[in-house]
């Protein structure tokens, strides 16, 4: 079953192309990594897919519904989650409040005054339960701006899960982390492999072939390629596409 | 209508659209292009009046105390970008706003202690202080038509340099994209010390401007920064395009407000009821136009287009 | 903190209190025995600049929420004194002076006008909102000064103080002093819970970083325009304090230069701190009447200080008290 569809999406900066008649399908329960060289346009489809950016035409369709033109707190929601290329949490609280507003934004609203939320259990049990699953409970309390690079990619995939997505939409995720980083990295992604359904920018290669099911290839915002990861790795276009880079 | 009446109070608002313009400049640009919120711009307004006035007093001579007042009114941006400024780029509005109100008191006591607490009165030299009568019952004084005439020109003239030159194209590349701009190699600092300075001078030469009709006095940066504000938000920032025509869209509303706003309520109101309501209405009426033209389009009438 | 095995296993809650709350109660307590002191050292005068100050505290307190804590840099917040202060000073000029109305009437068009322009203003961010908010308390101050009727430019003298039906005898100043600083205690803590709870955690994200709060799925415009209201209303019931207190109001008190002197005195207090603009506003006044008594020049220095903290100074007097007195980084 599709949880997402985009159709023929398109979104143009000036005379730049960034996202040409894509078309994309995301199938329930899978890992689904989107590749492509610099400039391809990822984030640039990312963004439009989280809400960030608006297309120019093109609908992109979500357990159903079409969220094409949805503000992002609403498709957040609706079981869409995304985590950020560049980290972007919040720097001045400590780790276990980041994940702690992550979750409280599903909980209903949060017109509540009075009761300190640094002592609410609804928020600080399932808050140190996804640090725990991403392997930060011991930096439970300390302030998000004093942690390593790798342990904030850690945080944003905590936030992204605990807002119960049904599909994540990851912005390549081992941005920056050395080879010991990404591979528990890719640990704790394997772990979420068939409860969550992902989408996965990607340029690390061992990471993709490791975990994804399914690989897009993006080149000049188009996809010239969709197919299982040893169909990519010997498709000679996507060879040509990057001019030499290793695709292997 | 007295005819003869709406033809000065369009003039009046003309002049009043015009002058606010070169105070706007170079907010606007400031802004577009640093990003820098300077509250003390206003205080341009009123050193450039002050030091007019003293040069004009010495010399005798109103023309020299312009064609002075300008460079040294140059000068004090100047050095004011050097010493501060420049130091607060990188910070965040708020320290923006905090340092330059603090300039805004440093330059205030400063006028006090040089010129003292009293206003400066600016004699209009006699070639300017005469009248054009156009028509029978129509009478314009030269001097507002000179200082229209006068504030079109410095608007032209801007308008060539940031769209003719070569320095306006880098100034208009960096309002939309700074990091464009350092990557082609040009010296970004003096970039922002020319565009700072040239707008405190085109600034200063409003006050001079007007100080003849009103008055140099200490309170005037203040008064006219907020309306400048006003004029860069219906503008749109950073637009120099933006800032001509709001200003003169402010200029006129705000003076033809002021003078027939009551007769407008009258319309629909009672009589008694619009006398009472019309000033304070129109006091409020920029402000009101700046809330609709957020409301509708909240980047503002001109925007600069982004990157 | 005895090790007697009789004691309940409970903690001293003075003594393990986080340093800031131990330092905030220390200053709230001097300021509480400081008439006493006044009057035994006959000068009556410093009893007038604490209770001015005490009630500017409450202004800064309620800037600080939204500036502070909340990102929303608002240079028009003195509006909200004047509004407050007029609250009082129009119905005594009708010659009404119950002191509940007073109050009520300062808070709620207090608050409905920090909904107005606040749904306004929150539609843009940074720059933008600094300048709206400044013009629309610019529209006020205008708006205000074409009231004839009500004094205008000349302002409106009220001939007496809000009547609280014997309940509290606003003429007295010391009364006035502890009613002032009891309203003080009680909006800290009222804003210390505000911050601490679910809604605060809301607000206090979207200044940190909005974009990841959409993200997560908070609608963030609701809960800043809630906390704007509540800032607007905290601050014009401090405005009808003020109205009481200089029985003089005029439109100089919403003029932006003085939401400029608000906003100073929360960031030399320490923004995003509960005690904060308590130490700012302490600050500010005794520079102010410290310079004011050396040179009528003063305001020179006031601006080159200004100048100078926000170039050298960060974090405030609440930061360097913090660096001072623990190694910890604070709790709030």
């Amino acid at each position: 079953m599709a949880l997402m569809q985009i159709r023929d999406l398109n979104k143009s900066f000036g005379g730049v192309h960034a996202t040409a008649h894509v078309n994309l399908e995301v199938t329930e329960g899978e890992v689904h990594a989107i590749i492509g060289p610099n400039g391809a346009g990822k984030t640039t489809l990312i963004s439009q897919l989280s809400g960030e950016l608006l297309p120019d035409s093109g609908e992109i369709l979500f357990a159903g519904r079409n969220i094409t033109k949805l503000p992002m707190h609403a498709r957040s929601h609706m079981g869409l989650a995304r985590s950020f290329q560049i980290t972007s949490v919040f720097q001045d609280m400590t780790m276990l409040e980041n994940v702690a507003l992550a979750i409280q934004a599903h909980q209903g609203h949060s017109f509540r005054f009075w009761k300190p939320s640094a002592k609410d259990a609804s928020l600080t049990g399932p808050a140190m339960e996804y640090l725990a699953q991403v392997g930060l409970e011991d930096k439970a309390n300390s302030i998000a701006n004093a942690v390593s690079h790798g342990e904030h990619r850690q945080l944003e995939i905590a936030m992204a899960l605990a807002t119960e997505p049904k599909l994540l939409l990851l912005d390549e995720p081992m941005a920056g982390m050395g080879q010991e980083e990404s591979s528990r990295m890719v640990e704790i992604l394997g772990k979420l492999k068939g409860s969550k359904t992902m989408l996965l920018i990607e340029h690390d290669m061992d990471a993709v072939f490791a975990l994804a099911d399914r690989i897009s290839v993006l080149v000049y915002g188009a996809i010239i390629a969709t197919d299982t990861p040893d169909a990519i790795r010997s498709n000679e276009e996507v060879k040509r596409a990057y001019l030499g880079e290793e695709a292997a | 209508m007295d005819a003869s009446l709406v033809i000065t109070q369009l003039l009046n608002g003309m002049q009043l659209g015009v002058l606010l313009f070169l105070v706007c400049a170079g907010l606007t640009l400031v802004f577009g292009i640093m990003d820098f919120i300077n509250l003390a711009h206003g205080s341009f307004y009123m050193i450039g009046a002050y030091v007019c006035g003293t040069v004009t007093a010495l010399t005798d001579s109103f023309l020299i105390g312009v064609l002075l007042g300008i460079p040294l009114t140059l000068a004090v941006g100047y050095l004011t970008e050097l010493t501060v400024i420049r130091r607060l780029y990188q910070r965040d509005h708020l320290d923006h706003v905090l340092a330059t109100f603090g300039l805004i008191l440093i330059f205030d006591t400063g006028v006090h202690l040089i010129w003292g607490a009293g206003g400066m009165a600016i004699p209009l030299p006699g070639w300017l202080d005469s009248q054009i009568r156009p028509a029978e019952n129509i009478v314009i004084p030269t001097y507002r038509v000179a200082i229209i005439l006068v504030g079109l020109a410095v608007a032209a003239g801007l308008y060539y340099v940031v769209t003719k030159t070569r320095i306006g194209m880098l100034i208009r590349a960096g309002a939309s994209n700074r990091t464009m701009v350092e990557a082609l190699g040009i010296d970004i600092k003096k970039l922002f010390t020319l565009v700072f300075a040239a707008g405190a001078a085109i600034a200063g030469l409003a006050g001079m401007m007007i100080s003849p009709i009103t008055e140099a006095s200490i309170g005037m940066g203040n008064e006219i920064i907020i309306i400048a504000l006003v004029v860069i938000i219906i503008g749109g920032v950073g637009s120099i395009k933006g800032a001509f025509i709001g200003a003169l869209i402010v200029g006129l509303i705000d003076t033809l407000g002021r003078s027939y706003l009551d007769q407008f309520l009258k319309l629909f109101i009672s009589a008694e009821n619009a006398e009472t309501a019309a000033p304070a209405i129109s006091a409020m009426l920029v402000y009101i136009l700046m809330a609709i033209v957020l409301a509708v389009r909240p980047q503002g009438l001109f925007p600069p287009k982004v990157r | 903190m005895n090790g007697s095995p009789n004691m309940s296993s409970r903690p001293n809650p003075i003594l393990s209190a986080p340093r800031w709350l131990q330092i905030g109660i220390v200053v709230m307590a001097l300021l509480a025995v400081a008439p006493p002191i006044i009057a035994a050292l006959d000068q009556a005068f410093w009893l007038d600049v604490f209770t001015r100050m005490l009630i500017l505290a409450i202004a800064a307190a309620s800037l600080n929420l939204i500036l502070g804590f909340g990102g929303m840099v608002s240079f028009g917040h003195a509006a909200f004194l004047g509004i407050g202060a007029y609250c009082v000073g129009i119905p005594a000029y009708y010659d009404v002076y119950g002191g509940f109305l007073h109050i009520g009437f300062a808070v709620f068009f207090s608050a409905l006008y920090a909904l107005i322009t606040g749904a306004i203003s929150l539609r843009t961010k940074g720059v933008h909102f600094i300048m709206i908010t400044m013009a629309f308390g610019q529209m006020m101050f205008f708006g205000f000064v074409s009231l004839e009727e009500y004094g205008g430019d000349d302002g409106l003298i009220i001939y007496e103080r809000s009547n609280f039906n014997g309940l509290i005898d606003l003429y007295d100043d010391t009364t006035f002093y502890y009613v002032c600083l009891i309203s003080l205690a009680v909006v800290l803590f009222i804003i210390n819970r505000l911050v601490n709870s679910r809604f605060g955690m809301v607000v206090k994200g979207a200044k940190s970083n909005e974009r990841r709060m959409g993200a997560l799925g908070h609608p963030t415009y609701r809960y800043r325009l809630t906390a704007y209201v509540v800032s607007g209303a905290i601050c014009g019931y401090a405005g009808a304090l003020l109205g009481n207190f200089t029985e003089f109001i005029s439109p100089e008190m919403m003029d932006w230069t003085r939401s400029g002197e608000l906003i100073f005195m929360v960031v030399l207090g320490g923004t995003a701190t509960i005690f904060g603009p308590v130490y700012g506003v302490l600050a500010f006044l005794v520079i102010e009447e410290v310079l004011s008594s050396i040179t009528t020049y003063w305001h020179l220095i006031f601006g080159l200080l200004l100048v100078l903290v926000v170039l050298f100074v960060r974090g405030g007097i609440a930061g360097l008290l913090r660096g001072w007195f623990s190694r910890k980084k604070g709790a709030v």
